[in-house]
């Protein structure tokens, strides 16, 4: 049995070792908002927050978790009340929508350390997502909202 | 799910046997039991196939097209809603199952507006006036009286009834016919033309929106495939003993292919299936497989396209459109150019793989999938487990992207074999190498074209000729030829002012799965024929949009018949939806007129331009490029669209800039290509496609107000988007790119 702290609470999972993260998360604990895009950490569909910091659950085994606090989509808010998801609904961010919770992960552990991201910080922290249907300058335009929207403070 | 049987409008069809004149589409008046079953669920009354009401007031509206990312489980119950006098707060969006009642649900084509806009205004005119007809009966009135807006009927004298009161009422009174019914003036719309939030806009930004990879069912088992990596290829030896050690696996078990043509049928494999993703993979992992190759393993692209280019540069093919005497023409001019262009094969790549899950159980066969054509995957699995059809109950989850590779349902077979045989539920779930290798590929091509012109610059004469492995290849053994249908993208509708001109058809023998990708074929040929006017214009010493404009010539309206072409114009008559040069023009005029058009630029700068019409669609893009010690970024995308009535402006604007995005991932960096038959490419990293950092800084997107009838959107700003870069790397350092991808020439 293998212990982890996820979105606050403490979950056990009886999962082979090397089993990465996301399909701990998904296939174990139901937690399905993080998603399969690559398995090789080139796409950041998969992307969770590892004690804050934006982390690509496909290629990281659940072994290697530890005592970290795991962040997911899900725990962001309940009801999309965080900065970056509401911002993502002002400028209807989405189109096919399954990167997103990727990309929201993303730009909220962006905007957790940099309030205030410039365009070219932005275009660094999120250049390992990728969108297949290219809402990238709609991401530009709601993490400038996010931003505005927390006064500089996500 | 159940096979409910629900009273209300289903009975009362029976019973009555109303069809003539009904609108539910041709003529059908059977409501299906699935779909009552999802209604019943609803707890509504029945105004039509799409719509019912809950007697809380509460409406429900069938989306009946795929989700996968062009805002359409919206768009059209937007229209419906409008029609009808709904309050979109009150709407609530219900995806239909596989039904051909619905009429084709086959999302692709860019044709669910345009197809479906003037039936869904009827599905939401016929429910108003039922619940105005309801209205007028309960307090004795004429109807002409009563009137359906915000959700109620109101009587001119003030009072009123909620659609909940009359729902029951309405849904026993008889459908009427279309020429009963009422559509609003577009200036009483309310929803059509504004930007409604997407419905599925709250589960896309919490994670909780539903893709086929999330289905979950109980006892659920999960496959991961190895396959052929050559195509046709067979299981020659298989040791499967280390996969079946892996914790968690349950069984291996082999999928047999089907000799070409592909069809929709498996490709040939082993499937590990486990009980959680990982096990799956990792027992997969551990196979043993020895392949038994056929003909294909000889597939080496590289060499495969140069042996077209030689073809098409040296040898006439068969005519497919001819107009005057094009070798005269040619003798007799003044200048001549020609030019070779050559585009590699490309893979979908939707973020979500291909992905089912099939569950047997009560002599149904039950499938959740991301696929693009339900009835489709409900006709194969039908046939691969010997059932009918009505047997198969199709749900559609939301896509992940599709970009067509989704209308192709084999994975939803390769599903439904394996929950047979382990009599279990499975999902199949593919992963980003099965996806990218095994995918059916946009078709690479090779295109030939020579031009004259004469004193004045004006083009005199048009030879072309192509090859490129026809999509027909994976349908119809042996189909090497393009069909005028499949020429009619581009290549053959081509609406230049020439009074000579021949375009021909060479051979190509497919050796990949070829399939449909956003836009098709319209990709290849915008490419050719986008930079060869280029060509031709910089040969003409002219501007290349004022050349382009004098090219394209008056206004009119084009027929391709008096030279011998069979256009198919996606499938709907000239004489409904016309090639208009005018409107081709209008857009050149409007982007050109909305940017610095002819501007100095600084050395290593430049604007390129293309404008297509697709999917009835018209579209120009403009793009401003850098070019410095062989690095090409592209600063700027402009687009200017003439698609007719928008239901949606804000999903629009989104296809747009999708569009471009999609079409600057394969013109900088698209390509698949085949050593031994086997795909060299397998992920994100050596298929790559346009990420942030690539993404221009400037990308600006028009729509020209228009009352015409709804057109295509979401593939129409993918073609003009290649040959614009191509040519604005032209106008910043003077080379000339007659090769895809850009990024065999530039660093990107």
């Amino acid at each position: 049995m293998i212990t982890l702290k996820i979105n606050g609470d403490s979950h056990e999972v009886d999962a082979q070792p090397d089993t990465p993260l996301l399909w701990v998360l998904r296939d174990f604990l139901g937690l399905r908002g993080t998603k399969y895009g690559c398995g090789k950490g080139l796409c950041g569909a998969c992307t969770v927050h590892l004690n804050g910091r934006a982390t690509r659950s496909c290629t990281l085994p659940v072994s290697a978790v530890g005592q970290a606090d795991i962040l997911t989509i899900e725990g962001l808010s309940s009801n999309a009340s965080h900065p970056v998801q509401r911002a993502w609904q002002e400028h209807n961010v989405p189109q096919c929508g399954y990167c997103q919770s990727g990309q929201i992960m993303t730009a909220s552990a962006l905007l957790a350390v940099n309030p205030n991201p410039s365009d070219g910080e932005i275009d660094a922290a999120m250049s390992g997502n990728i969108c297949r249907c290219g809402t990238y300058p709609r991401i530009r335009a709601a993490i400038k909202q996010a931003a505005k929207n927390s006064g500089g403070a996500a | 799910m159940n096979s409910i049987e629900k009273i209300s409008r289903r009975k009362f069809l029976q019973f009555t046997g109303l069809s003539a004149g009904g609108i539910l589409l041709a003529g059908q008046v059977k409501v299906p039991a699935a779909l009552a079953g999802v209604l019943d669920e609803a707890g509504g009354s029945q105004m039509n196939l799409f719509v019912s009401v809950q007697s809380n007031g509460q409406v429900v509206i069938i989306a009946h097209r795929s989700e996968m990312g062009t805002g359409i489980r919206t768009s059209l119950p937007q229209v419906v809603a409008d029609e009808m006098g709904a309050d979109w707060a009150q709407v609530n969006v219900v995806q239909g199952l596989a039904n051909a009642d619905y009429g084709s649900q086959n999302t692709d084509g860019s044709r669910s507006v345009r197809n479906f806009y003037t039936i869904m205004r009827q599905m939401g005119a016929s429910a108003r006036l039922l619940l105005e007809q309801a209205a007028a009966q309960s307090w004795g009135v004429d109807v002409a009286d009563c009137k359906a807006a915000m959700h109620k009927v109101t009587h001119r004298d003030g009072r009123s009834l909620g659609f909940g009161d009359l729902a029951e009422a309405a849904a026993r009174l008889p459908l009427p016919a279309t020429s009963e019914l009422k559509l609003k003036r577009s200036s009483e719309f309310n929803y059509i033309g504004k930007a409604v939030p997407i419905v599925d806009l709250q589960d896309m930004t919490t994670g909780s929106a539903v893709y086929g990879v999330d289905v979950h069912l109980p006892g659920m088992l999960y496959a991961s495939i190895e396959r052929t990596p050559v195509l046709d290829g067979r299981v020659d030896t298989l040791d499967d003993k280390a996969a079946r050690k892996v914790a968690g696996v349950v069984d291996v078990i082999k999928i047999a292919g089907k000799p070409l043509p592909a069809g929709f049928n498996p490709i040939e494999g082993v499937a590990v299936v486990a009980s959680n993703t990982w096990s799956a993979m990792k027992g997969r992992a551990a196979l043993a497989i020895k392949w038994r190759n056929d003909e294909h393993a000889e597939h080496d692209s590289s060499a495969y396209l140069d042996a077209l280019l030689a073809d098409v540069t040296a040898n006439p093919g068969e005519v497919a459109r001819e107009r005057g005497d094009v070798d005269t023409a040619l003798a007799d001019s003044v200048k001549q150019v020609e030019a070779s262009y050559r585009t590699a094969y490309l893979a979908h790549a939707p973020m979500e793989p291909p992905m089912a899950t099939v569950h047997l159980h009560d002599g149904l066969c039950e499938v959740w999938a991301c696929t693009q054509t339900p009835q489709a995957a409900q006709r194969e699995v039908a046939r691969a487990l010997e059932l009918e059809p009505d047997k198969v109950i199709v749900h559609v989850t939301l896509l992940g992207g599709g970009f067509g590779r989704k209308s192709k349902p084999d994975y939803v077979v390769e599903a439904a074999l394996l929950a047979k045989q382990l009599g279990k539920p499975v999902q199949v779930v593919w992963t980003r190498e099965d996806d990218i290798r095994h995918d059916y590929f946009h078709s690479c091509s090779a295109q030939y074209y020579k031009a004259g012109l004469d004193g004045q610059g004006k083009v005199t004469a048009w030879l072309a000729r192509e090859a490129l492995p026809p999509i027909g290849s994976t349908f119809v053994a042996g189909e090497n030829l393009m069909s005028d249908g499949a020429l009619s993208q581009s290549y053959g509708s081509i609406p230049f002012a020439v009074p000579n001109l021949r375009l021909e058809r060479n051979k190509a023998d497919a050796h990949a799965r070829i399939g449909w990708l956003r836009s098709v074929y319209n990709i290849p040929f915008a490419f050719g024929i986008g930079s060869f006017v280029d060509e031709l214009a910089h040969a003409a010493g002219k501007d290349p949009r004022d050349f382009l404009l004098q090219l394209i010539g008056e206004d009119r309206h084009l027929d391709f018949a008096p030279d011998g072409f069979d256009f198919s114009n996606y499938g709907k008559p000239l004489t409904e939806y016309p090639y208009d040069t005018a409107r081709l023009k209008n857009v050149i005029r409007e982007l050109t007129a909305s940017i610095p058009w002819g501007e100095a630029l600084p050395e290593g700068e430049g604007w390129g331009l293309c404008a297509v019409r697709s999917f009835l669609s018209y579209v120009a893009i403009a793009v401003k490029v850098k070019v410095v010690n062989k690095k090409l970024v592209v600063n700027e995308m402009h687009c200017a669209a003439d698609c007719g009535i928008v239901v949606n402006p804000d999903r629009v604007h989104a296809q747009l800039e999708g569009a471009m995005i999609f079409g600057l991932s394969l013109a900088l960096m698209g390509e698949i290509s085949f050593v031994g038959g086997v795909a060299q490419q397998s992920n994100y990293h050596d298929y790559p496609v346009v990420r942030m950092n690539q993404t221009p800084a400037v990308i600006k997107t028009s729509i020209v107000a228009s009352e015409e009838a709804p057109t295509g959107i979401g593939e129409p700003g993918v073609p003009p988007v290649a040959p614009s870069i191509a040519n604005a790397v032209f106008a910043a350092v003077g080379s000339r790119i007659r090769e895809l991808p850009l990024n065999k020439h530039f660093t990107v």
